[in-house]
């Protein structure tokens, strides 16, 4: 749903009023006021902090548990394994968890739309410094300017 | 350690030394003319090469030694470098390797670049670039020192003298030869050599106890002389207040420095985009874990298998734990299996040292040519000299700076030495860059103060820690001009220099630059513009 309308937005409107039409800078402030990049921006930003923060609070609470409260960590829970030995191993279990959590996400909720952005700014500003826009300089070849993840789409 | 060890592990490291070599001249056939091929090996790594390169940047020896022997020696307190080692990866994963892909050209710099003014921009980030990346080199080099002093039996100061001198002049011409290509690809094959390594030893510690980790962890309890203490926090870091915040202050330095480590950022211009950087990171984070949960049964293992006394006879800090593990796993002192086992070891352990050297030296000339000489040449009005010719000197010049200081820190602890390496990349390279790609306010003065007020600190509290003077083994023993308490100066400076990059930029005259900044934001959400 949402990314059928992030691709209808995209389309950059040459900026109207003194910006000249061709200003590169002027397409990328329209792109930044876009509803389609505020979109990407908004989802890379609402899975990324909140993570941020939960993960540092999590690891600076170990270290202050190990730190400041070592007889509650030694604490046995079964044969040899205690709460400190857990709750390292839980570290990294729950990184591991982020990792993926992430990877999923960006692929998922992120990276079409964001293809898609960089697809429209790349095809604007080509224009921009080259009238004749198929013309493209010599020893740059498709590759150069292919859009994100043109090789590697799984 | 008798003959043939030191035979077999000599053969097995040169072994490596030519590979490495022909590696180096292979790629270095190809074109290195343009600083993307010098600096970023074209761009056309899969993300599965680079992670693995990534992880063979980040495993150095002071991990598969050090964190070993410490957990070997104090057991939980040891695993606790571990977890901060890794969890540091959800930084990098989450916050900058995207972004950094998709702004950044090749060092830092080029990132803040991106929307600030460029020449002061350069010059800080350019130096503090290269000081983090000499700090490390310096401890890596160390390392090497100390691991050939063990090999060859006995702590001769010659050897590990011309031990640093050889490693150093080794990892010259690896860089100067090969760029990015072949640095990357030695990082790969050593990577696959300590993953193959560890997990090999792993296995056998695993055998030895019948797979029963509760078994393990007794019996190490057990024979390390501590009983049940040794399996909790506190025997190393739990004596006093000031060895607490100390710890603390590590723990910070540690989950902040990486994403600011030059050679780690630079990694990331070697993949074609903002998701082959991503993937890159996800398989890294799955290797280094994986690494790192085996380096804790490895402590844990030679705590068992040979007891803290035995290991701590060998080496006073541990780094000699896991060689004499495998020694003891493949069949003891005098047999085959052993000998070999314990030259494989060594020699993935030396082989470790200098592919992370070369990485290490490879940022920093980036660095100097591409930030330093680049920007200060050009007020000279004088043409820019070929900035790659001036990579490959600055790669031989970072070369001799690192084994001058090398030579003089042989007797720092090498744990210690990475430890503060992380501490001024968190306090000045991190806080610039989280700013400059989230804060759309962040002006160049706000840059520059932030870097400054980062690093500036961080030295200086160093200087005057009790790892400079007034400490039996400290710099300078007979001196005492110790005023910082701290051994790790993360918990002030790491503050202070989020801190100065704040007040920098609400003190500016001139606001942010809007332009320049929907440009960088833009560029970094999609790749739009990317190199």
């Amino acid at each position: 749903m949402g990314k059928r309308e992030g691709r209808r937005a995209v389309t950059v409107q040459p900026p109207t009023g003194a910006e000249s039409p061709h200003d590169a800078a002027g397409i990328y402030r329209e792109v930044q006021r876009s509803a389609a990049f505020r979109e990407v921006r908004g989802r890379y930003r609402r899975f990324v902090f909140p993570a941020t923060v939960a993960f540092l609070l999590w690891y600076l609470a170990y270290v202050l548990a190990a730190t400041l409260a070592p007889e509650v960590m030694a604490r046995p829970v079964m044969g040899a394994l205690n709460v400190a030995m857990l709750a390292g191993l839980a570290q990294f279990a729950s990184t591991f968890l982020l990792t993926w959590a992430y990877a999923r996400h960006a692929r998922l909720r992120r990276d079409p739309a964001a293809m898609e952005l960089r697809w429209a700014v790349t095809l604007e500003t080509l224009q921009d410094t080259r009238p004749r826009r198929l013309e493209l300089p010599a020893g740059r070849g498709p590759a150069a300017w292919r859009p994100a993840g043109g090789g590697d789409v799984r | 350690m008798n003959g043939d060890h030191q035979g077999l592990a000599l053969t097995l490291f040169s072994v490596f030394v030519v590979v490495a070599l022909a590696i180096s001249t292979w790629f270095g056939r190809e074109r290195q003319g343009t600083p993307e091929e010098f600096y970023a090996g074209g761009r056309l790594f899969s993300p599965m090469e680079n992670g693995f390169a990534i992880a063979g940047d980040y495993m150095s020896a002071a991990s598969f030694l050090g964190i070993s022997g410490l957990i070997a020696l104090y057991g939980y307190d040891g695993m606790l470098y571990s977890v901060g080692f890794l969890v540091a990866w959800l930084v990098v994963l989450f916050l900058v390797a995207e972004l950094v892909r998709n702004c950044g050209r090749f060092t830092l710099a080029d990132v803040l670049a991106a929307r600030l003014r460029e020449r002061p921009v350069r010059i800080a980030a350019g130096a503090s670039s290269v000081v983090v990346s000499v700090l490390y080199l310096v401890a890596q080099m160390v390392g090497a020192g100390s691991l050939v002093a063990l090999l060859l039996g006995g702590t001769d100061g010659r050897a590990r003298g011309w031990t640093v001198v050889a490693v150093g002049a080794l990892m010259v011409v690896y860089v100067t030869v090969g760029g990015m290509r072949a640095t990357t690809w030695i990082q790969i094959v050593k990577a696959v050599l300590l993953m193959g390594g560890t997990a090999t030893l792993t296995v056998l510690v695993l055998v030895r106890f019948h797979g029963d980790v509760s078994a393990l962890l007794g019996t190490a309890a057990d024979r390390s002389g501590h009983g049940r203490a040794f399996l909790a926090p506190g025997l190393r870091y739990g004596h006093d207040l000031t060895s607490r915040l100390d710890f603390i202050s590590l723990g910070l330095a540690l989950v902040l420095g990486t994403a600011g480590l030059p050679h780690i950022l630079s990694r990331f211009s070697t993949v074609p985009t903002a998701r082959a950087a991503r993937r890159s990171v996800v398989w890294s984070i799955g290797l280094i874990g994986g690494f790192y949960l085996m380096t804790i049964v490895l402590g844990f293992g030679a705590a068992a298998v040979l007891g803290s006394d035995a290991v701590r006879a060998s080496s006073a800090a541990g780094n000699t734990a896991v060689p004499l593990l495998a020694l003891d796993l493949g069949g003891g002192a005098g047999s085959t299996g052993g000998t070999i086992l314990f030259a494989v070891v060594a020699a993935i352990a030396f082989a470790t040292i200098l592919a992370v050297v070369a990485g290490v030296t490879l940022a920093s000339s980036a660095s100097v040519a591409h930030d330093l000489y680049g920007t200060l040449r050009r007020r000279g009005g004088r043409a820019p000299r070929d900035e790659v010719t001036v990579a490959r000197a600055a790669a031989a010049g970072t070369g001799v700076v690192a084994i001058g200081l090398g030579l003089l820190a042989q007797n720092l602890n090498v744990a210690f030495l990475v430890g503060l390496a992380f501490a001024v990349a968190a306090s000045a390279n991190l806080p610039v860059l989280l700013y400059s790609l989230f804060w759309h306010r962040f002006t160049t003065r706000g840059a520059v103060w932030s870097v400054y007020g980062g690093l500036v600190p961080a030295v200086v509290l160093v200087l005057f820690s009790p790892v400079v003077s007034g400490a039996p083994d400290a710099v300078f023993p007979g001196l005492d001009f110790r005023l910082f308490p701290l051994e790790n100066p993360g918990l002030v400076s790491v503050p202070l220099g989020f801190l100065a990059g704040w007040a920098g930029t609400v003190t500016s005259r001139q606001g942010a630059d809007a332009a320049a900044h929907a440009e960088s934001e833009v560029r970094s959400l999609t790749g739009a513009g990317a190199a």
